[in-house]
């Protein structure tokens, strides 16, 4: 039997890096066919080579046994091959069916025939059950229907090997199962899919078999049925993987983060938080569940110094620090991981020394007089990076340069180190792998250990139920409920959440 | 990825040389076609500034007001910011240079001389002041408001010449000796030239530049906040305070620039009812030296010796000078184009690799 898709001992070197050492794919016909790897593992590149964006150093490829030489992506797309990449390739202004059809339009007596291009797109979406309005416009549709206009576009040109790179890192919960679904079609109807992915709960959803790189080498490739998440979570980061667990006696000390009454309002003047109480003491990790929208934002940032209140008090370590400056929050004893870690958390243009001293660079002994102290700061950082295990060549580079769980443990081991009274850690693993997220979780439970108080705040449930102590729930700008996470589960949270209260009462 | 990152730094150095090699070249091909000889006529410049001390001592001269143009452009883009008002900071830094050497005439020249610089640089400073007042208060843009303050700058000197200064010839009497950088040991050697201790100045400010940004706090804050005012703000940082200090500095530097001008090259001021260009050239020379000190220094020699050493071109080669505008136009806009630059070197460098 030969493999709709094989790739043998492929090499990709980048200079200074081998993303690719001597790496064996085989996708059979017709499976869902997971490639699992932390980030920087080299699933994009293989990815790029199949699809003729990249050339390989050395290594063949076969096509349904045949084999295959793919110069670029025009040849990918002869021999059956499609990929939906992250960042979707879509123009705004033009309908769904003119993006599909773009480059390969139907024409009638030698125009453009769009009559023709909406009733094929029509006819695609409904075999494949995808559901996209051929007529809209791009910029009107969601997220979730643009991919699928991705997986369209592939479609109308004839491809029968799917590739979709991490397509669900920019998808809401529904929409992964909506996607999963379709992947389930689209192999039921002949196709074969290869998913790049790094979350074990997708793969064990709906993959038949899965390939195991890290760092740029081949691990194993496994039947799925075969194996469990640990196993496989070990695989991909090479030892054996502990799920963190917040196991420290919980016994709260002094009252650390103390807010009354507190009123915020947003840019336009809507009340966002309202009268919302809220303590968080040493020794205690707090989560803040809710959804997203629900005031979290605007709380931590009126704790922070960064938006104004209203009315009401905060208090940090029995000091009223109701609308300090920022500066003084963080000399009074603030730590804050930044929910936008790029955006808020970096300076990307900075090197990683820069960065690791963003709050303290005026401060001694990083500087003395108003001179830096750069062999201060690079010894610093180059403790920092080695302590927090920060993967890069070094304290030099540049914050850009680095991978998004690279970047996330700069911002940690900067917070952490300052040994901050209160750490907020506005969703500080978002997007990361399985190593980075356990590494960060076993560092706000150490946190906790040393007596500091912990402010998480969070959209994943499991994060929340893993690591919290006590669990607020904030709905409509204020705590509806503060519960143990020892006696609720998922669900209880889950109508807390949408605003109702235990007993079925509307709140 | 070491080796990444140096390959873009690298290939970043490049843009500015590459630039002004095809700027020269297409200077080149305009005089072919019209039918001069580029060969005789680069030699003109190349000679004349290296061979005739005269053409040696203006260059240097004129890179003086240029290079501190450049660092007053290239010092508020680090932080962000776009100061097209260098052109107005250094006329009222030139006026409060000339008004303070001659007002205070009396003093010796070991106070007045420095006290002069200073008058200028201050007046400087006040003009950059004022439009990051106006956009870290007002959000008011910086580069409506400068351009604002350069005709404010222009016609209020104007003014000010006219009824506190004037003397005959529309300008300002000639400054006190005790106040003035010009140096007849450097006239002389350099053959007459109106070259002046100036450079020293310039040469100053280069380093000040660098180790202000790079080496105090201060600076880093300056970087930070140009870079990133969103994170500058969560860490801590006040992003109006250091919008309002970035124009002020980047003003010294304009003002100095006409101090130098004041108190060095022509000891005094003309009401004049035009921009000198100098403010709007340093915003070219910040542009090819890559806003960093070094190359903003030699960004400046550039320029300063195509325009003077372009002045031989027409007994030498027959080129009309206007065609050493021509060259400058096109290496800033090769520097400007520095994105097709970018994307043909690394497209160069992966087919070299295959
Ligand atoms: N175009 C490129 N030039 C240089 N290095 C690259 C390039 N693309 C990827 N890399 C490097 O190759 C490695 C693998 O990257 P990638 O395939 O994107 O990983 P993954 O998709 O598994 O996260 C990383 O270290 C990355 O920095
Ligand atoms: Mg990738």
């Amino acid at each position: 039997m030969s493999y709709a898709i094989e790739m043998r001992q492929i090499r990709k070197e980048f200079p200074g890096i081998v993303a690719n050492d001597n790496i064996t794919l085989q996708v059979e016909d017709g499976e869902i066919h997971a490639l699992f790897g932390e980030n920087g593992a080299g699933k994009s590149t293989l990815m790029n080579v199949l699809f003729g964006l990249y050339q390989p150093d050395r290594g063949e490829i076969y096509v349904h046994g045949e084999k295959a030489v793919i110069h670029d992506p025009n040849d990918a797309t002869r021999l059956g091959i499609g990929m939906v990449h992250q960042h979707f390739m879509l123009i705004d202004k033009f309908t769904v069916a003119e993006n599909i059809v773009l480059g390969r339009e139907p024409k009638k007596n030698g125009v453009l025939d769009m009559k023709e291009a909406v009733k094929v797109v029509r006819e695609l979406s409904e075999k494949y059950g995808l559901d996209v309005d051929p007529e809209k416009k791009v910029e009107e549709i969601t997220v979730g229907m643009q991919q699928r206009v991705e997986i369209l576009k592939t479609l109308y040109r004839g491809s029968d090997i799917l590739i979709f790179d991490e397509p669900t890192a920019v998808l809401t919960p529904i929409e992964i199962q909506e996607l999963i679904e379709i992947m389930k079609r689209l192999v039921h109807e002949g196709k074969s899919i290869i998913l790049i992915t790094h979350k074990l709960k997708e793969i064990f959803e709906c993959c038949d078999r899965a390939t195991v790189i890290r760092r740029g080498k081949n691990i194993d490739t496994v039947k799925i049925s075969d194996t469990n998440p640990t196993e496989l979570a070990s695989m991909m980061v090479g030892r054996k993987v502990h799920v963190q667990v917040n196991d420290a006696p919980y016994n709260p000390q002094g009252k650390v983060l103390e807010i009354e009454h507190l009123n915020v309002a947003d840019a336009r003047k809507v009340e966002v938080i309202k009268d919302l109480n809220l303590t968080v003491h040493g020794g205690e990790i707090l989560g803040i569940a809710g959804v997203d929208g629900n005031g979290q934002t605007e709380l931590i940032e009126a704790i922070a110094g960064l938006r104004k209140t209203k009315s009401g008090t905060i208090k940090l370590n029995n000091q009223d620090v109701t609308n300090q400056r920022t500066r003084k929050m963080i000399e009074a004893g603030l730590g804050y991981i930044p929910e936008d870690r790029q955006k808020h958390g970096l300076v990307l243009d900075f090197s990683i020394a820069e960065n690791m001293v963003l709050q303290t660079y005026y401060q001694k002994p990083y500087a003395q007089m108003g001179i830096l102290q750069n062999k201060v700061i690079a010894k610093k950082a180059k403790k920092l990076i080695q302590e927090f295990d920060v993967r890069t060549p070094s304290e030099k580079t540049h914050a850009r340069a680095l991978s998004g769980g690279n970047q996330q443990k700069v911002i940690v081991a900067r917070e952490v180190d300052r040994s901050p009274q209160l750490l907020i850690a506005a969703q500080p693993t978002r997007g990361l792998d399985v190593g980075a997220i356990e590494f960060i979780h076993g560092k706000l439970i150490e946190e906790k250990k040393k007596g500091k108080a912990v402010l998480l705040v969070s959209f994943e449930l499991d994060e929340i139920l893993h690591l919290s102590d006590r669990i607020a729930v904030i709905y409509e700008g204020y705590i509806i409920d503060i519960v143990s996470p020892k006696e609720t589960n998922e669900n209880e949270l889950g109508l807390l959440m949408a605003g109702r209260k235990k007993g079925g009462s509307e709140a | 990825m070491s080796n990444l990152l140096k390959k873009v730094n690298w290939m970043t150095l490049l843009i500015p040389v590459i630039s002004v090699i095809l700027g020269l070249l297409c200077g080149a091909v305009i005089m072919l076609v019209i039918g001069y000889n580029p060969v005789l006529a680069y030699q003109s410049i190349v000679e004349s500034i290296f061979l005739q001390p005269y053409y040696g001592g203006e260059t240097i001269r004129a890179m003086i007001p240029l290079v501190l143009a450049g660092l007053a452009v290239a010092f508020s883009f680090r932080t962000g910011l776009f100061n097209i008002g260098v052109e107005g900071q250094l006329m009222v830094g030139w006026l409060a240079s000339v008004a303070c050497a001659i007002s205070l005439g009396h003093l010796p020249k070991i106070l007045l001389l420095p006290l002069s610089i200073v008058a200028g640089g201050a007046a400087g400073a006040l003009w950059g002041f004022i439009p990051g007042f106006l956009k870290a208060r007002f959000k008011v843009h910086e580069v409506i408001s400068t351009i604002m303050m350069n005709y404010i700058a222009l016609y209020t000197t104007a003014y000010l010449i006219k009824n506190f200064l004037y003397t005959e010839g529309e300008r300002t009497p000639t400054i006190p000796s005790a106040a003035s950088l010009a140096s007849p040991f450097l006239a002389n050697l350099t053959q007459g030239s109106r070259l002046h201790w100036g450079i020293i100045v310039a040469i100053i400010a280069v380093f000040a530049m660098w180790f202000l940004l790079w080496k105090t706090t201060k600076g880093y804050e300056l970087r930070s906040v140009g870079f990133s005012p969103d994170a500058s703000n969560y860490a801590g940082m006040s992003v109006a305070r250091n919008i309002m200090l970035s124009l002020t500095i980047s003003g010294i530097f304009a003002g100095l620039a006409g101090a130098m001008e004041g108190l060095g090259t022509y000891q005094y001021m003309t009401i004049s009812s035009a921009f000198t260009g100098i403010g709007f050239n340093g915003i070219a020379v910040a542009l090819l030296g890559l806003n960093t000190p070094i190359g903003v220094l030699l960004a400046g020699a550039l320029f300063s010796g195509l325009q003077n050493g372009g002045l031989t071109m027409q007994a030498n080669a027959g080129v009309p000078v206007e065609l050493v505008n021509i060259i400058i136009a096109l290496i800033i806009f090769f520097v400007g184009s520095s994105y097709a630059i970018k994307w043909a070197l690394s497209r160069f460098s992966r087919k070299g690799k295959k």
